[in-house]
């Protein structure tokens, strides 16, 4: 069948049963969008291209489906970078389409050329700039499946204007074979029997769980894993909502801003098993004080990551639900009573908390416990980066996986609104909150106008506390209480910016007003903005200081 | 630290040069030189790679290589049996009294004069690190030019071979 390259892409997508891409348009792109136009391609137009960019990242993390984010050459191309290293850091499945100048013209500087396979070399799993139609299909075939196997990643796809109006013959491949490729899904079986010996003869496990392992949908069986050996599980902030909150042997999040329990735990655990996490270093602290008693299984997709930060004694690189499997068919029992009696002692001694300082002022863990209790944890949370973030990590009681959407490595401001916008796009039905920061909602703040237009019902709440708060936090602990350019006056009034997008918007400033506020906010269709005004000063506790110990711990404990 | 000789194999496309030694400097491996060429299946290139890094950094570089699609298969030559040259030319002043000394220079290390000009000539030598390394400092004595040098390329001994055929 002969297609031109434009209609190639929308028979690629369909054979890859994308039903919505998230884009902007321009000029290299005219084909495509004309294209997408005839065929009625769901698509949904974002206001800038990281909002595009972000909202397809929070689209895979909701549903696990590859996004699809279009955007033209050049400057299109440029902003999405952000994103791409965003979705790269988390690994997570995107399949990026670039429009280019047209071939004759690539490598002259042509109007609004920018080398963007070159420019995301580094933050892209892989990369294509494609030159002749005949490689389209099979580059689409090999982008989609690169992009969702082994460990996940964004792959970009730079597709020449030219190239889009050229026809040649079209047959998606059914399969493919990519001699360079093979992710290992299996666990090697004497590295599992090895492990298994460790697992029977630990008197202090401790499971230390990330993203990976809701990635390969793992959860069920880190539980049958915790319950069967009666382990306590740690899980990382991507990994959170893989173990629910209230399970009697989750110890919360570890690292710099984790519980005592988790922590500790570590600290004297004498097998830590680790499982789709990567020990970053918000994780582990000083890294030669981490599990300093502890032998080390590793398990993780990625063989790269096996020795990266620290020296597994028992590595094991597969898919981690797979290789969990095979534990569990060969596990019956633990014997870790005295272990997990010290373990309730410190969950019970060292509860995460907060003081309610003078009467009447608004705490922003209150407004975060007042979300989780009003939604019963039954939503899906998006968060920006700073203080807002680790308080929903610390106090938000996910159940499920897939239900917190963070960015997490890289940390990227003003990922939370434009992601809670593709999550709701994923699952229409479901309750989305964007807990958001004032600094970093402003980053992003045009996305109100997709929200909007598509009457997208995210619900956001910003933590507003009038400052670059997690900065300010770090400039009153380590730099004598110098706030350089961590102030946000000037910023709008965010009831107001809402309302002239045609949002609605409700503010709250005492206590007493929070749960109206957010009650109002849930019971009202289409996007709703909600503005918190917390404690200015108010701290994230506790706090491990970068690169000591994970158990010098500041705080949270008075 | 030591020296580590890496064999990559890589499909010959276009950037795949950058997307190797992009991930050496990014991740901070310092290349100490690199030679690409042709192997005897097409399509695919021989990349040969010199690195000074400690064996878990070694470790760290050749999974890391291993991630990127266009790259076939990683040997770590240095601890096998195997050859390892480089090609050298070294363009050496040479007053008519001094060219027979360096020719015979150039005979003990069966180097080859492969230019000669009115004050200096072109020496072509090759050989491992050690001899090199000799050689320029013999040739220093006459007083060199210019250097290039193609890198190093290396093989295991015997049978071994760093791929069998495209699968
Ligand atoms: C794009 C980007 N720029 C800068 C930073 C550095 N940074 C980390 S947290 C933070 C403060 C965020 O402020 P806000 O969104 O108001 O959240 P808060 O910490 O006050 O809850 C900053 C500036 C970042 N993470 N991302
Ligand atoms: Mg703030």
């Amino acid at each position: 069948m002969k297609l031109t390259g434009a209609e190639m892409v929308l028979s690629c997508l369909e054979a890859e049963k994308v039903d919505v891409v998230f884009g902007f348009p321009g000029g290299s792109v005219l084909t495509l969008y004309d294209e997408i136009y005839k065929k009625g391609l769901r698509h949904i137009l974002s206001r800038h291209e990281q909002g595009a960019i972000h909202a397809a990242d929070g689209y895979a993390r909701a549903s696990g489906k590859p996004g699809v984010v279009i955007a033209t050459s050049g400057p299109g191309a440029t902003n999405l970078v952000t994103g791409i290293a965003t979705a790269y850091m988390d690994s997570i499945p995107l399949v990026v389409i670039t429009g280019q100048v047209a071939r004759p013209f690539i490598g002259t500087d042509a109007f609004q050329e920018a080398d963007i396979t070159g420019i995301t070399l580094p933050i892209t799993k892989h990369n294509y700039l494609v030159k002749e139609i005949e490689e389209l299909p099979g580059i689409f075939k090999e982008a989609f499946f690169i992009a969702s196997t082994g460990r996940q990643g964004p792959v970009l796809i730079d597709l020449p204007k030219d190239l889009q109006v050229e026809e040649g013959e079209f047959r998606y491949p059914h399969q493919i074979e990519i001699y360079g490729y093979r992710p290992t899904y299996e666990g090697h079986a004497g590295q599992i029997s090895k492990a298994l010996a460790l697992i029977k003869k630990a008197r202090k496990p401790l499971i230390y769980a990330g993203g990976g392992v809701i990635t390969s949908g793992a959860h069920q069986e880190l539980m049958e894993l915790s319950q069967t050996g009666t382990i306590p599980v740690t899980t990382t902030l991507t990994g959170m909502g893989s173990i629910p909150y209230d399970y009697e042997l989750f110890l919360g999040m570890p690292g710099m801003h984790g519980t005592y329990a988790a922590n500790h735990a570590i600290n004297e655990s004498d097998l830590l098993i680790t499982i789709g996490a990567r020990f970053d270093d918000r994780v582990t602290g000083k890294i030669e004080h981490f599990a300093p008693h502890a032998r080390i299984i590793h398990i993780d997709i990625d063989p790269a990551e096996i020795g990266k930060n620290i020296v597994a004694d028992i590595p094991i690189v597969g898919d981690v639900r797979m290789v969990l499997k095979e534990i569990l068919k060969r596990f019956k029992s633990g014997e870790t009573e005295d272990w997990c009696k010290k373990i309730q002692e410190w969950k019970a001694a060292h509860p995460l908390r907060y003081k309610q300082t003078e009467p009447g002022c608004l705490k922003p863990q209150f407004v975060i416990e007042e979300l989780d209790r009003l939604s019963d944890g039954d939503a899906i949370v998006t968060t920006d980066v700073g203080q807002h973030q680790m308080w929903t990590a610390q106090y938000f009681r996910f159940k499920q996986p897939r239900t917190l959407i963070t960015s997490g490595g890289l940390g990227t401001m003003g990922y939370g609104f434009p992601a809670a916008i593709g999550a709701q796009v994923a699952f229409p039905g479901q309750l989305v909150i964007c807990i958001a920061g004032d600094g970093s909602f402003q980053m992003n703040s045009q996305e109100l106008a997709t929200a909007v237009h598509y009457q997208i019902p995210v619900k956001v709440a910003i933590i507003n506390n009038k400052y670059l708060g997690m900065v300010r936090q770090w400039q009153k602990m380590f730099y004598g209480g110098r706030y350089s350019q961590t102030s946000m006056d000037g910023s709008p009034d965010f009831v107001r910016l809402a309302e002239a997008y045609g949002a609605k918007g409700y503010r709250a400033t005492t206590v007493e007003e929070v749960g109206p506020v957010i009650e109002k906010a849930f019971n009202t269709p289409g996007p709703v903005l909600m503005d918190f005004h917390v404690d200015p000063e108010e701290n994230v506790l506790p706090m491990v200081a970068p690169n000591t110990s994970i158990v010098e711990m500041i705080g949270g404990d008075e | 630290m030591g020296k580590r000789i890496l064999a990559i194999l890589v499909e010959d496309r276009p950037g795949v040069l950058t997307r190797v030694s992009g991930l050496f400097s990014r991740r901070g491996y310092n290349i100490q030189n690199i030679a690409v060429g042709r192997t005897m299946e097409p399509g695919v290139s021989r990349m040969t790679v010199t690195v000074e890094a400690d064996p878990i950094t070694v470790e760290q570089i050749v999974k890391q290589l291993n991630k990127q699609i266009n790259v076939l298969k990683i040997s770590d030559l240095t601890d096998e049996p195997s050859v390892a040259r480089e090609l050298l030319l070294v363009k050496v002043k040479a007053d008519p009294v001094k060219r027979s000394d360096i020719q015979q220079m150039v005979n003990t290390f069966r180097a080859r004069i492969i230019d000669v000009s009115p004050d200096s000539m072109i020496v072509e030598v090759t050989g491992d690190d050690e001899k090199l390394k000799a050689f320029l400092l013999m040739m220093q004595e006459f007083g060199i030019k210019e250097i290039a040098s193609t890198g190093k390329v290396a093989l295991y001994r015997g049978n071994k071979l760093t791929r069998e055929t495209r699968c």
